[in-house]
C-alpha cells in the first residue's frame, strides 16, 4: 500500500504511489495507435509466408486498383533507403544488407516483401490480399546447431557456413585448472528462443511536412534519439529535422531497443504520398517480425576440487542470430561470456561464441540479454558440480562466492564488479525459507515418495549500461532540469521510461533536492524536439544513469540557487534547505521560488551569473552496477501429470539503494514473472521448414494470473559506489535470478529418479516422461 | 447499417460497416481510445469493456452486434473526476507498470467484485486468467483488487 507525504517529508526510500498512473487507470493514455490526424493513411505490409526464396515476381496492380489504395511499394522503390543498422561491431562480424523491404529474396518468415497504403485499415487490409508474389521456395535452415552442420541450406548464399563470427575470449590459466581438478562437469544446456511480446505491439505513424522538410515520426521504442539519428541517416534526412515523439509505450523489455525496417519504411512512406500514415503491429506480426531473445545452445565445463572450489569454466556458446543482425544482435551473447563467473570467485575461464545465421526472425535484447543465459548455465552447472560432489547447493555456492573483503574485484573476464556481499542474500533467503528444516521434510517426503524439490540460484548481473567505451552508442545519459519562473520544476531526462516509474522516481529526487513539493515537480520525455539528446532505457540503466544526470543538474541549481538567496539576503552564510535559502546569522529567508522570480526578472544578478535556472548535465558513469541476489524456489512434482507446483518463491535481491519500494517490487515480481515464463512454458519453436508454430497466444503459453506463486520479496541493500545515488538498478533482476531456481528446484525434486538435468521449458509432458522413464 | 448505442451514459448513433469491430467502432468512430487492441484474437483482453453488464473482449464482436447495447469503457468509471474504487485500488497498490493492459484489467476486476463481494486469492486469479499482463507478474494486481474488495467496491 502506497503512502501518502506531505511536502516537508523526505521522499527518497518512500512507497510513493505513481505520478503517471492517473492517465493510465482513466483509459486517457496516449499510445501510438490513440493517434489520429486529418487526412491519416493506414499500411498494412505483406510479408513472406516463408522462410527461404526467390522473389520472381511481385503483382501489385490488383491492390492498386482496390478502393480506397493510394500507393503500393515493393522492395524496388525502397532501394534507395540505407539498411536496418547493425550498431554492434565485432572484430570480421558478417553483416548482411538488410533491405527494409525485400527485394530479391525472403530470409525468414514474416519479412517484409510490400506495402499497402490505404484511407482506411479494413481497406488497406483488403487489398493486401490482392497482392500476388510468385515465390521459388528453398530449402531453409532453423536449428543454429543443424546451420553449422556441412551441407546445410545456406541462409545468405555468400556465406555457406552460416557463421557471422566467432569470438574468444580468455583469462587467467585455464588449461592448468583444468590438469589440477579433481573432477569437471559437463553439460549441455540451452535457453530457448523466447517471444518478449509486449502488450502493445509496436507501431509507427509518421508525418512528413514538406514545407519544412521535416518528419515526424511517433513510434514505440525505448530510444527515441538514437532512433532519430538512426533512421535520419536511412532516408538521408537532416537529423535537425526529425522529430521522434515516443507517446506512452505499452512495454518494451528490449524488443523496442531497436531501429526497425517499419519505422523507415512509414517515414518513406509519408514522404512519398505526402500525406499521414499509421501502421500498427498485429500480434502475429509481432510474433513473426519483433525481435526474439535467448537462442543459446551452451557447451559448459567447470573444473572443481574435492572440496568443492571452482577451478576454472570453459564455455562453447552458439548463439541462434536469425537471418539478419538487427541493432545489437551479435553483442548479446559477449554479454553472457562477461558474466559467466557469475558472483564466484574464479580466476580462469575460457569462451568461445560461434553466432550462426538461421531462417529465423533476428535475436536481439530481451529482458536479461545475455545475462539469464550465463546465469541459467553457471547456475544449473554448480548445482551439477554439487551434486557430483556430494556436496549442499548452499555450501558449495558460500564457499566459492567472491569474498565480501574483495571489492572493487576484477573479475576474469575483465569486469570489476562494483561492490557487494554475496554471501548476504543467500543467508538471508535460506533463513526465509527455514532451510534446515525443508531438508528434513524433503527427506521425509522422499520416504513417501514424493517428489519434492529445494532450487537455489544466485545471480549477479551487469546493469546500468554504462561507461561509453563499453557501449555501441554512448553509455551516458543526460538530465536538464529547469526550475520555471514560479518556482515550479520541470525534469527534462533522456532516458525513456515505459513502465519503470521515473516520472515518479526522478520527481522524489528533485523534490527532495530541492525541498519542494512532488507535485510542484513535473517530468517529461520521449521527444526529441523537447529533450536534450539521451540515450534511453534498457540494460537496468535509467535510474543508476540517468537518475544521476537528475541529480548532478540538481547540484548544479543549487549552487546557483544558493548566489541568488546570498545576493538577495545580503549574505555569504547561507543554507538551502526545505525549500529555503536561510541567512544563518539573521534567519531571514527567500523561498526557491521566490529566488527563482528573481532569477528570470534579473534585475539584479550575482557576480558571474547568468539569469534563470536551467542546467543540463550529460553524466558519464566510471563503471557498470552490479546487483545480485538469491532466489529460492520450493516446488512439488505430480507424477501421474508432470504438473509442477510452486509451494514457495522467495526473491532476496540487492540493487543498491531503493529509492521507491513499491517501484522496486513491481521490477521484481514482473521479471520473475518473464523468468518463470522460460523456466516452464514458454518457447518459440520453428518448424525444419522454418514455420513459427509458437507463433500465436493460443500456442505459446505466457503466465496468466493463476499460473503464478506468490512471490515473496525481500532485500538486502548494498550502495553501489560507481553513482551518487546508490543505486545498482533492478529491471532485469527477477527475470536473471528465476530461471535456475525453477529448473534447479525440479532437478532436485526428480534427483531420486536419476535426473541430472532439464532444458527448458519444463513443460508437464516433459516432466512426466522423465518421471514415466524412471518407473 | 445503422446502430444506436449507449456508451458511458450517452447514446451514440452512427451507421457502420457490418464488418466494423466493437473496439474499432469504439476507439476510431466514438472516439474512446482507453479500450486497447492487444491481440485480436480475444486472448489478451486488453479490449475488455462491460456490455449490459457482462465483461466482453470488444475485439471479438461486432459493432452490429452492439446495437441497443449498454457499454461501460474505462473512460466511463471515473465520475466528476472521481475515481471508481478499483482505479484508486490499482493506483495505491501499483498494479500497473506499462498500463496498456490496465484497462481491460480493471474492467475485468469490477466483473470479478460485481460477482463476488470479497474474492479469495485464487478466486481473483482466476476471474482474472482471460487478460495478459507483461509488467506486474499480477501480484500487485491481485493486491489491488483485494485492496478495492475491501473498500467496499462493487
Amino acid at each position: 500500500m502506497a503512502t501518502t507525504l506531505t511536502k516537508t517529508e523526505t521522499l527518497v526510500g518512500k512507497r510513493v504511489r505513481r505520478r503517471e498512473d492517473p492517465r493510465l487507470i482513466t483509459g486517457t493514455a496516449t499510445y501510438v495507435e490513440d493517434i489520429q490526424m486529418p487526412g491519416m493513411h493506414y499500411a498494412v505490409i505483406v510479408r513472406s509466408p516463408h522462410a527461404a526464396a526467390r522473389i520472381r515476381s511481385i503483382q501489385t496492380r490488383a491492390a492498386a486498383a482496390a478502393p480506397g489504395v493510394v500507393s503500393v511499394f515493393t522492395g524496388q522503390d525502397t532501394r534507395g533507403v540505407g539498411p536496418v543498422p547493425c550498431g554492434a561491431s565485432l572484430p570480421g562480424l558478417r553483416v548482411p544488407h538488410h533491405h527494409i523491404l525485400a527485394t530479391d529474396r525472403v530470409y525468414f518468415v514474416g519479412h517484409p516483401v510490400a506495402v499497402v497504403v490505404a484511407r482506411d485499415r479494413y481497406l488497406a487490409r483488403d487489398a493486401a490480399d490482392l497482392i500476388e508474389v510468385d515465390y521459388d521456395v528453398l530449402p531453409a535452415v532453423a536449428d543454429p546447431e543443424k546451420a553449422l552442420a556441412k551441407g546445410a541450406p545456406a541462409v545468405h548464399p555468400e556465406w555457406p557456413d552460416n557463421t557471422a563470427f566467432t569470438y574468444h575470449a580468455e583469462g587467467g590459466e585455464v588449461d592448468k585448472a583444468f590438469a589440477e581438478a579433481d573432477v569437471v562437469a559437463k553439460q549441455r544446456i540451452t535457453s530457448q528462443r523466447l517471444v518478449p511480446m509486449a502488450m502493445e505491439t509496436r507501431g509507427v505513424v509518421a508525418e512528413w511536412r514538406a514545407a519544412d522538410r521535416q518528419l515526424n515520426l511517433y513510434t514505440s521504442t525505448q530510444i527515441p534519439h538514437l532512433v532519430r539519428t538512426l533512421v535520419a541517416g536511412m532516408l538521408g534526412l537532416e537529423e535537425n529535422r526529425m522529430r521522434v515523439i515516443t507517446p506512452e509505450v505499452g512495454g518494451g523489455f528490449g524488443s523496442k531497443l531497436n531501429v526497425y525496417a517499419e519505422e523507415a519504411l512509414m517515414g518513406f512512406v509519408a514522404r512519398k504520398i505526402q500525406k499521414p500514415v499509421k501502421w500498427i503491429e498485429s500480434r502475429r506480426e509481432n510474433f513473426l517480425c519483433t525481435i526474439h531473445g535467448r537462442g543459446h545452445v551452451d557447451y559448459y565445463e567447470v573444473a572443481a576440487k574435492r572440496d568443492g572450489t571452482i577451478l576454472g569454466i570453459k564455455l562453447k556458446i552458439i548463439q541462434d542470430l536469425g537471418a539478419y543482425h538487427q541493432l545489437l544482435t551479435p553483442a548479446i551473447p559477449t554479454l553472457s561470456v562477461l558474466m559467466m563467473p557469475g558472483l564466484y570467485n574464479t580466476r580462469n575461464v575460457r569462451a568461445d561464441i560461434v553466432g550462426v545465421f538461421t531462417n529465423c526472425v533476428p535475436t536481439d535484447a530481451y529482458r536479461g540479454a545475455g545475462r539469464p543465459e550465463a546465469t541459467h548455465g553457471i547456475e544449473r552447472m554448480v548445482d551439477i558440480l554439487a551434486d557430483e560432489l556430494g556436496m549442499d547447493p548452499a555450501e558449495i555456492r558460500l564457499k566459492n562466492f567472491v569474498p565480501q573483503d574483495k571489492f572493487p574485484y576484477a573479475t576474469a573476464t575483465g569486469l570489476t564488479y562494483d561492490s557487494g556481499d554475496y554471501a548476504a542474500p543467500l543467508r538471508k533467503a535460506l533463513d526465509l525459507v527455514d532451510y534446515h528444516h525443508l531438508r528434513e521434510e524433503q527427506a521425509l517426503a522422499r520416504k513417501q515418495g514424493k517428489l519434492m524439490g529445494i532450487g537455489i540460484s544466485t545471480y549477479g548481473e551487469i546493469c546500468a549500461l554504462g561507461p561509453s567505451p563499453a557501449c555501441p552508442a554512448g553509455g551516458w545519459e543526460s538530465a536538464t532540469v529547469k526550475i520555471e519562473p514560479t518556482g515550479k520544476v520541470t525534469v527534462l531526462t533522456g532516458a525513456s521510461p515505459h513502465g519503470q516509474g521515473e516520472e515518479t522516481t526522478f520527481a522524489q529526487i528533485a523534490a527532495d533536492e530541492l525541498g519542494v513539493g512532488l507535485d510542484d515537480v513535473l517530468v517529461l520525455h520521449g521527444d526529441t524536439a523537447i529533450v536534450q539528446y539521451g540515450i534511453g532505457t534498457f540494460g537496468s540503466r535509467a535510474t543508476a544513469v540517468g537518475g544521476s544526470a537528475v541529480y548532478y543538474a540538481l547540484q548544479d541549481l543549487k549552487a546557483k540557487i544558493r548566489k541568488f538567496g546570498a545576493m538577495m539576503l545580503e549574505s555569504e552564510d547561507v543554507t538551502l534547505s526545505g525549500g529555503q535559502v536561510s541567512c544563518n546569522k539573521t534567519g531571514q529567508s527567500k523561498s526557491v521560488a521566490e529566488i527563482a522570480a528573481a532569477a528570470y526578472r534579473a534585475m539584479k544578478l550575482p557576480p558571474s551569473t547568468e539569469p534563470g535556472l536551467v542546467s543540463t548535465h550529460f553524466w558519464e558513469p566510471s563503471n557498470f552496477t552490479f546487483p545480485f541476489g538469491a532466489h529460492i524456489v520450493v516446488t512439488e512434482i505430480d507424477r501421474d501429470t508432470g504438473q509442477i507446483r510452486i509451494r514457495r518463491y522467495v526473491a532476496v535481491d540487492d540493487c543498491g539503494k531503493v529509492l521507491n519500494p513499491l517501484l522496486v517490487d513491481g521490477q521484481v515480481h514482473g521479471g520473475v514473472a518473464q523468468g518463470l515464463g522460460q523456466a516452464l512454458w514458454e518457447q518459440a519453436v520453428y518448424d525444419d521448414n522454418g514455420q513459427l508454430i509458437t507463433g500465436e497466444l493460443t500456442d505459446y503459453a505466457l503466465p496468466k494470473a493463476h499460473m503464478m506463486p506468490w512471490i515473496e520479496s525481500e532485500h538486502t541493500v548494498t550502495p553501489s559506489p560507481v553513482n551518487p545515488l546508490g543505486v545498482k538498478g533492478v529491471g532485469e533482476a527477477g527475470t536473471i535470478g528465476c530461471s535456475p531456481a525453477v529448473v534447479n528446484s525440479v532437478v532436485d525434486a526428480l534427483s531420486p529418479l536419476g535426473v541430472r538435468h532439464v532444458d527448458m521449458p519444463l513443460t508437464p509432458e516433459k516432466i512426466w516422461k522423465l518421471v514415466r522413464r524412471s518407473n | 447499417m445503422k446502430i444506436t448505442v449507449d456508451i458511458n451514459g450517452e447514446s451514440y448513433s452512427h451507421e457502420v460497416e457490418p464488418r466494423l469491430l466493437l473496439v474499432h467502432y469504439l476507439r476510431e468512430v466514438v472516439g474512446l481510445t482507453g479500450t486497447h487492441v492487444g491481440c485480436e484474437t480475444s486472448l489478451c483482453g486488453a479490449c475488455t469493456v462491460e456490455l449490459n453488464g457482462r465483461a466482453v473482449k470488444s475485439c471479438t464482436m461486432f459493432a452490429v452486434q452492439a446495437d441497443g447495447a449498454r457499454i461501460t469503457t474505462i473512460e466511463g468509471l471515473s465520475t466528476d473526476g472521481k475515481l471508481d474504487p478499483v482505479q484508486e485500488a490499482f493506483w495505491n497498490e501499483h498494479g500497473l507498470q506499462c498500463g496498456f493492459c490496465t484497462p481491460g484489467m480493471i474492467m475485468a476486476s469490477k466483473q470479478i467484485l460485481e460477482r463476488n463481494e470479497a474474492p479469495s486469492e485464487e478466486e481473483i486469479r482466476h476471474g482474472l486468467e482471460g487478460n495478459l499482463c507483461r509488467c506486474t507478474g499480477y501480484q500487485h494486481i491481485v493486491n489491488a483488487v483485494k485492496a478495492a474488495a475491501a473498500a467496499g467496491a462493487k
